[in-house]
């Protein structure tokens, strides 16, 4: 009897602390995020905008070479109103996505035999740095030699650009689990395949996410630089029409392009944000109010 | 040669763990430290044993020889069922919900979906957190996260639970609650328990035994049998004498080292 009521004020009291000392920050509203999220970003291409159109009021250099945002935004609107802008842009795509894909599967495999195998790990731990301090343009001889002037020329070269970062992530985010996750894994009985599994992976995925990010930088960086190198015929893609708008003094098209080529960095590049700060907010790593 | 049956102190029923003549030394030579030295120490099955002691007295080194996570240097450990430690920290996933850590271990030994869902909600139910399960671990307060460390502990269906200072980094209120609420589990489980802390209150509040380690090399300097009546608190006159009695013999053992 006196144990049962006893057992009844320990619930009752553990709820009262709960109830007391665990509490959710609220998140301001969507559209107060969305907007504080927005405006740096509009103020921010305002001022570059800005600036361009001062150097070209400037006359630093010849209209038809430097054309102003007033000549580009107008031939930027005139090229997505194309069928041969829009397949450009598919076929890029197409290659980014495929080039990626591979990166992906062939750092990560890497990546986890390195972060494994500690013999591995001596042998090619710096080779793989290395490998990503290495300007891709270096390897497109080699790319044309081995491949021709094909897409083939063009994915190796994606490859190599993006899957040491996605392996140094991969690596790094194993190095850095901390020694208590190892040792709650161990003891709730965690080991080998599942302690990889269920223990080290999971919780590595920031710092690799961080190493996709990276990955994605370096693979689109050197998929534009193939395109204007490695010009495949019948084939029309972001960097081969850049290169003709240069070829045919259309400056104000060129400048479009550039843009195009910005806006599609930038938005893959929030997509992999987004995902890194949901996973941190999802496992408490930011002050909620954020 | 021959083979010699294993010793009878091994098929012993009643007894949980067993040190005999245990010593533990890390490093080597002129170097090594020594953090145990010819301990002798027998748990019972089902009690709840307390080892106090300062700094260096081998409180953990004695908790990783019982988890098995280490060996002895010299002497013989046995461990009569499985065990689970628990430590200061409550070192929960933060990338899994409260449920699915404490269903980790159950997955980890293999059992299935539906049934790895129903006992993790009985065991956050038994540690007074039903409801919490759909919770990430840093929506928890310290002392919630530590219950619900304690769930993942017992879904590990084990027959002995170590702790290593489980509630030290807790404030006292909340301290006493989970004093209250390992009581509970303790007596409806049955569990053999060896709980490390230099809280020596604490120590009083929860034991059946305080066992009391000198400090480099630990040894057993001294056992206190506490038999005061079940439930307990920690503010009562008997478990506080006691306290002050075992809080003397510790700073006459810290006392040595200062000579």
């Amino acid at each position: 009897m006196a144990t049962e009521a006893k057992e009844q004020e320990l619930a009752a009291e553990l709820a009262g602390l709960d109830a007391l000392e665990a509490h959710l920050g609220t998140r301001p509203s969507r559209a107060r995020r969305a907007w504080s999220a927005v405006w740096p970003k509009l103020a921010a291409i305002a001022l570059a905008v800005g600036i361009w159109q001062l150097v070209v009021w400037s006359g630093w250099k010849d209209d038809y070479v430097l054309p102003g945002p007033g000549k580009v935004f107008p031939a930027l609107g005139e090229l997505v109103r194309t069928e041969k802008f829009w397949r450009a842009v598919g076929i890029t795509m197409r290659r980014a996505v495929t080039g990626y894909a591979l990166a992906l599967v062939i750092g990560s495999m890497v990546g986890l035999a390195v972060a494994r195998i500690r013999l591995l790990r001596s042998a090619v731990g710096s080779l793989i740095t290395g490998l990503q301090t290495m300007p891709s343009i270096a390897w497109f001889p080699l790319a044309i030699l081995l491949f021709g002037l094909t897409e083939h020329a063009i994915l190796f070269v994606v490859v190599l650009g993006a899957a040491p970062s996605i392996a140094n992530g991969l690596i790094a985010g194993v190095d850095h689990v901390p020694p208590l996750m190892h040792r709650a894994g161990r003891m709730i009985g965690a080991k080998g395949v599942g302690l990889y599994r269920h223990v080290i992976l999971p919780a590595a995925l920031p710092t690799y996410i961080t190493g996709l990010k990276q990955g994605w930088a370096f693979a689109w960086r050197s998929l534009m630089a193939g395109e204007l190198l490695v010009i495949v015929a019948n084939r029309p893609s972001i960097g081969d029409q850049l290169q003709f708008a240069r070829d045919i003094h259309a400056a104000d098209r060129m400048l479009a392009l550039m843009i195009v080529i910005l806006v599609i960095g930038i938005v893959v590049d929030t997509v992999f944000g987004r995902a890194d700060v949901a996973i941190r907010r999802r496992w408490g790593l930011i002050d909620p109010s954020n | 040669m021959t083979l010699t049956a294993p010793p009878l102190s091994t098929l012993d029923t009643t007894t949980a763990i067993s040190l005999r003549g245990v010593s533990k030394a890390f490093g080597h030579g002129g170097k090594a430290v020594v953090a145990l030295e010819k301990i002798n120490l027998d748990v019972a099955r089902g009690e709840l044993v307390c080892l106090v002691g300062a700094s260096g007295c081998g409180k953990t080194t004695s908790l990783n020889l019982m988890a098995g996570l280490d060996r002895p240097t010299i002497g013989e450990v046995s461990v009569h069922g499985r065990t689970a430690l628990m430590f200061q920290e409550a070192a929960l996933f933060p990338w899994l919900t409260v449920r699915d850590n404490v269903a980790l271990p159950m997955r980890l030994a293999g059992k299935g979906r539906a049934e790895r869902r129903r006992r993790a909600d009985e065991l956050l139910e038994q540690v007074h957190l039903a409801g919490q399960g759909d919770r990430r671990p840093h929506e928890l307060s310290g002392g919630m996260r530590q219950r619900a460390a304690l769930a993942r502990a017992l879904a590990q269906d084990v027959e002995i639970l170590l702790m290593d200072e489980p509630f030290g980094a807790l404030d006292a209120m909340t301290r006493d609650l989970l004093h209250d609420e390992l009581e509970q589990v303790w007596s409806a489980t049955g569990l053999t328990i060896v709980f490390v802390t230099h809280n020596v209150r604490e120590a009083a509040r929860l034991s059946d035994r305080i066992v009391l380690l000198t400090s480099l090399p630990g040894r057993v300097a001294d056992e206190f049998p506490v038999t005061f009546a079940r439930p307990r608190r920690i503010d009562a006159p008997d478990v506080m004498g006691l306290a002050a009695a075992v809080t003397d013999r510790l700073r006459a053992e810290v006392r040595r080292h200062g000579d």
